[in-house]
């Protein structure tokens, strides 16, 4: 995995502090280990939480292939992977031994080194994002006070991905599909920007550990419940531009196989389509994080006497079932027109995320939270 | 110009800074079902100009039909349309039995209208699913395969084969109904209308499906008689007309349907008329089976059956996609001199571009889709 | 009675099934809108239920597992599968090389090649049946006076080598 630009990137949020976050007893042992020495001990500490994360997001990538295969199997009538382990439970190892076998096809036309940067983006934008989910109280690899910014601008980026290896690719189906990646990235952020902030209003925290903190207690006090109704609409279009962050149907626009072959990944192969492939699955595992995180309490319990069952147990449990919500989507709905879907943006969605964020303001201003 | 008012969102003038491009869509494409190949013109995302490129499965069917006996061509109609080859057989047994004065038993002419609107259903079903599948709802698309292999499992034991039946023949068919079949016709019926009901709920009903469909693709009445549209396509455009109505054949003068027609033209009103047309061939089916006759299911014909010389026979029916024709002229030997089919799916792709120009990419897919197109029956 | 649709003009069939709309005809932009809004995420709720009940029903699941039940997949009765020739017990079989069949043979698979028997008499000699061009049609079984050749309900048909789509039905030479 190539993320050597992950220290300098989390920089800027004073580096001594960031790292200081995760006090768990390993971090301290090396510490001490490194004596006078700090800068191995930050060095050393940085480099194997990397290295958990990346763990972290193949494991779970896989995971989520094979979660996915067997939903959409079960809900279309089929059983879907049986052969390889339990249920199929080996198929994604198959699929990546086989996607890593094959040729990597270079088309002559493509422009080489945008074709051939475009693959690494965005497993690289969903690992970085990944830094900052809170697992536990100390489980987190790095707690920026403007995290949930961090978050977004990560975001922001998977987008130029598809751009680049669209543009790459010279190829007219990759370049419809991403030029529409593009005006959807674009649009749905601001509706996605503005939930996000809808969440700091009403918590009134941007760090992703005060914002879990801020919930602490029983389930009515987590922000989809707590704030009458704000939270509520907050969180449906959370999920809603949170589809469409990720081009998952129905906005799979990028990608929409019925009209574009594929979209931006149509002439990549082998381990390069594999990346974008599992990034793909990286990054709805970031959001489903982030979407328990400002909604539903994190690793926090429903309630205080289940607490014996670790935080990261309950962030996954609540995670995967947004994971479940996301897969539901994909295998129901048809897919939107492009045109529709900057309406729904525009004329829907946007004006309520506003009118919601207003709410939460107000809300917050006359102390109801 | 004037289909252009049914745009939503007007394109940017194409004469300023945007330059149109080619886009071959096919003939490995996955939503042209099959090897169609669309030359479009693009601007952006919206579509100028279709052209269908038509000849990557072309096997000289009519070539091949004037070297074969009547009985022997019956099996190649099986490879035009071949979702609907029952109805294609009854052409050809038509022909035949016009040309050669045969007569159809009475249990043989039941048989015939159940099987065909068996086949009409489960060709529904299939086109169902792989429309949702264009407008990118995956999972009907695997409902409608479900329900479709129910009407085929019967096929299967009926004619022994699923897809390339076989089963007509001059003067009647070519076996007796199993034991049985008339049970599984009737669930099979049953289950249609259930699934027809849960399709609503999933489909029909959803709002993303009716903002993708309506206003979509409009074809209006003058131009679908104009493009000689037929079946589903053109009633959806508001010309009332079908074959087994309007031309009897058979003995479809004897059941009770109703031809559904919209007159919107689009999209969502082609897939209204389809899914209606279903219910009504539940319909015949029940009421086919309920006086369904016992006696003979052939009628003793000579073994080779000649076509006079001279004698120009046309006979049509109603397809799953609408009115295909079969005209035969004969020259006294036991192969026909000329054989000509109308298939409907070729029309329909001829009118392609008048519905497509002006909308997007997108609903370039959902109109072909809405169309009901069969590649080897446009491309003989 | 106005007529519910927008776009749509009057139909000749029940509407029972269409969508329903509630949209009054003469609503203003903001009902409509809002009714627009209430009734699609209703439907979309009501799609999401019927794949839901899909998911967690196990009855609705129509994979087979195809190798695994290969002893209890049994094809119809009527299943056309490959043309063979049923031998009795004496190896003997039914054909007489009358070639009715191959001349029912729409695209030539069969060839019948006939001998001259020890009395004078032409007997079948062999019996070339070729699967690579067959469409099983069933043309030569009904053709067949005999009964001398009927459909195999085989149907793991597929092969990677081509010498064996051509064979001879029959094992011995026919009788008089």
């Amino acid at each position: 995995m190539s993320e050597p630009a992950v220290p300098s990137a989390l920089e800027p949020a004073s580096a001594t502090e960031t790292v200081a976050a995760p006090t768990s007893a390993i971090a301290d042992w090396i510490r001490d280990l490194c004596g006078d020495q700090e800068w191995l001990a930050w060095v050393v500490i940085t480099l194997i939480g990397l290295g958990a994360l990346a763990a972290l997001a193949s494991v779970s990538a896989m995971v989520l292939v094979w979660m996915e295969r067997k939903v959409s199997a079960h809900m279309q009538l089929r059983l879907g992977p049986m052969r390889t382990g339990w249920h199929g439970a080996l198929q994604p190892m198959a699929d990546g031994l086989k996607l890593l076998f094959k040729e990597g096809l270079l088309p002559r036309t493509t422009d080489l080194f945008s074709y051939l940067l475009a693959p690494f983006i965005p497993m690289a934008t969903a690992l970085l994002a990944l830094a900052v989910i809170p697992f536990s109280e100390t489980w987190q690899l790095a707690d920026p006070e403007l995290g949930i910014i961090y978050v977004a601008a990560l975001s922001g980026m998977s987008v130029f991905a598809i751009l680049i290896g669209s543009w790459g690719s010279n190829n007219k189906y990759s370049l419809l599909g991403g030029m529409r990646a593009a005006a959807q990235a674009l649009s749905y952020e601001i509706s996605l920007l503005l939930v996000l902030m809808t969440a700091v209003l009403m918590s009134g925290e941007t760090a992703m550990q005060a914002i879990v903190q801020s919930q602490e207690g029983y389930f009515w006090n987590w922000w989809l419940i707590r704030a009458p109704g704000v939270g509520f609409i907050a969180f449906i279009a959370f999920i809603i531009s949170a589809t469409a962050e990720l081009n998952r149907a129905p906005f799979d626009f990028a990608e929409s196989e019925s009209e574009l072959t594929g979209g931006f990944h149509t002439e990549y192969a082998g381990m390069a389509f594999a990346m974008f492939f599992l990034a793909e699955y990286v990054h709805l595992l970031v959001a489903a994080c982030l979407g328990a995180v400002l909604f539903l309490g994190g690793y926090l319990p429903p309630v205080p006497a289940l607490a014996f069952i670790p935080g990261p147990v309950w962030l996954l449990v609540k995670a995967f079932g947004l994971v479940f919500l996301f897969m539901w989507f994909r295998w129901t709905f048809p897919r939107l027109r492009i045109d529709q879907l900057l309406n729904l943006e525009w004329k829907f969605l946007m004006p309520v995320a506003l009118l919601n964020l207003l709410a939460a303001g107000a809300l917050r201003g006359w102390g109801w939270l | 110009m004037e289909r252009e008012q049914h745009i939503e969102v007007r394109p940017p003038s194409a004469g300023g800074n945007t330059e149109e491009y080619w886009l071959n869509m096919g003939p490995q494409h996955p939503a042209t079902h099959g090897v169609l190949h669309l030359i479009v013109r693009l601007d952006g995302e919206t579509v100028r100009e279709v052209k269908p490129e038509l000849g990557y499965i072309h096997r000289s069917v009519e070539k091949m039909a004037e070297n074969l006996t009547l009985l022997q061509n019956i099996h190649l109609t099986d490879r035009l349309d071949y979702l609907s080859c029952h109805m294609n057989n009854h052409a050809v047994c038509m022909v035949a039995e016009q040309a050669c004065d045969i007569g159809v038993p009475e249990r043989a002419e039941y048989i015939r209208v159940i099987v065909s609107e068996l086949q009409r259903i489960q060709s529904h079903l299939l086109w169902w699913g792989a429309f949702a599948m264009d407008i990118g709802a995956l999972s009907a698309f695997l409902y409608g395969f479900a329900e479709r292999e129910k009407i085929t499992d019967i096929f299967e034991r009926l004619c022994g084969a699923r897809l390339t039946m076989n089963y007509f023949r001059p003067g009647g068919v070519a076996q007796d109904l199993y034991d049985g079949f008339e049970q599984d016709a009737r669930q099979a019926c049953s289950d249609i209308l259930y699934a027809l009901d849960e399709y609503q709920r999933l489909v029909t009903g959803n709002l993303i499906f009716q903002e993708r469909t309506r206003g979509v693709g409009i074809l209006s009445r003058d131009k679908a008689i104009g493009y000689g549209c037929s079946g589903g396509t053109a009633r959806a455009s508001g010309l009332d007309y079908d074959v087994r109505r309007d031309d009897p054949y058979g003995i479809y003068d004897r059941f009770s349907f109703d031809v559904p027609v919209a007159t919107a033209g689009d999209c969502y009103a082609r897939y209204e008329v389809r899914m209606e047309e279903m219910r009504q061939s539940v319909q015949i089916i029940e009421q086919a089976l309920k006086d369904l006759p016992v006696g003979p299911i052939q009628a003793k014909a000579k073994p080779v059956l000649k076509i006079p010389k001279g004698l120009q026979v046309f006979r049509q029916v109603e397809t799953a996609r609408g009115s295909f024709a079969m005209t035969a002229i004969g020259d006294g030997t036991a192969t026909p001199l000329r054989v000509s089919y109308r298939s409907p799916g070729f029309m329909h792709v001829a009118a392609l571009h008048e519905m497509s120009a002006g909308f997007k990419i997108a609903d370039l897919i959902t109109i072909l889709g809405s169309l009901d197109p069969v590649i080897p029956d446009i491309d003989r | 009675m106005s007529n519910p649709r927008d776009i749509l003009g009057p139909q000749r069939f029940s509407q029972s099934h269409a969508a329903p709309k509630l949209i009054p005809p003469n609503a203003s932009v903001t009902k409509r809108y809002f009714i627009r809004v209430v009734t699609g995420v209703t439907s979309l709720l009501t799609g999401m239920r019927v794949t839901i009940g899909k998911f967690f029903d196990p009855r609705t699941t129509v994979t087979q597992q195809y190798p695994e039940n290969r002893d209890e997949l049994k094809m119809a009765e009527r299943f056309r599968g490959r043309v063979v020739m049923p031998h009795d017990a004496d190896g003997e079989h039914n054909c007489t090389g009358c070639t009715l069949c191959e001349k029912a043979c729409p695209n030539g698979s069969i060839s019948v090649l006939n001998t001259k028997h020890a009395s004078g008499r032409k007997i079948l000699g062999k019996y070339i049946y070729r699967l690579d061009s067959c469409t099983l049609c069933n043309l030569c079984i009904e053709a067949c006076p005999f009964g001398a050749i009927e459909m195999g309900t085989e149907f793991e048909l597929a092969t990677t080598r081509k010498e064996g789509l051509v064979e001879i039905l029959n094992k011995k030479a026919g009788r008089l």
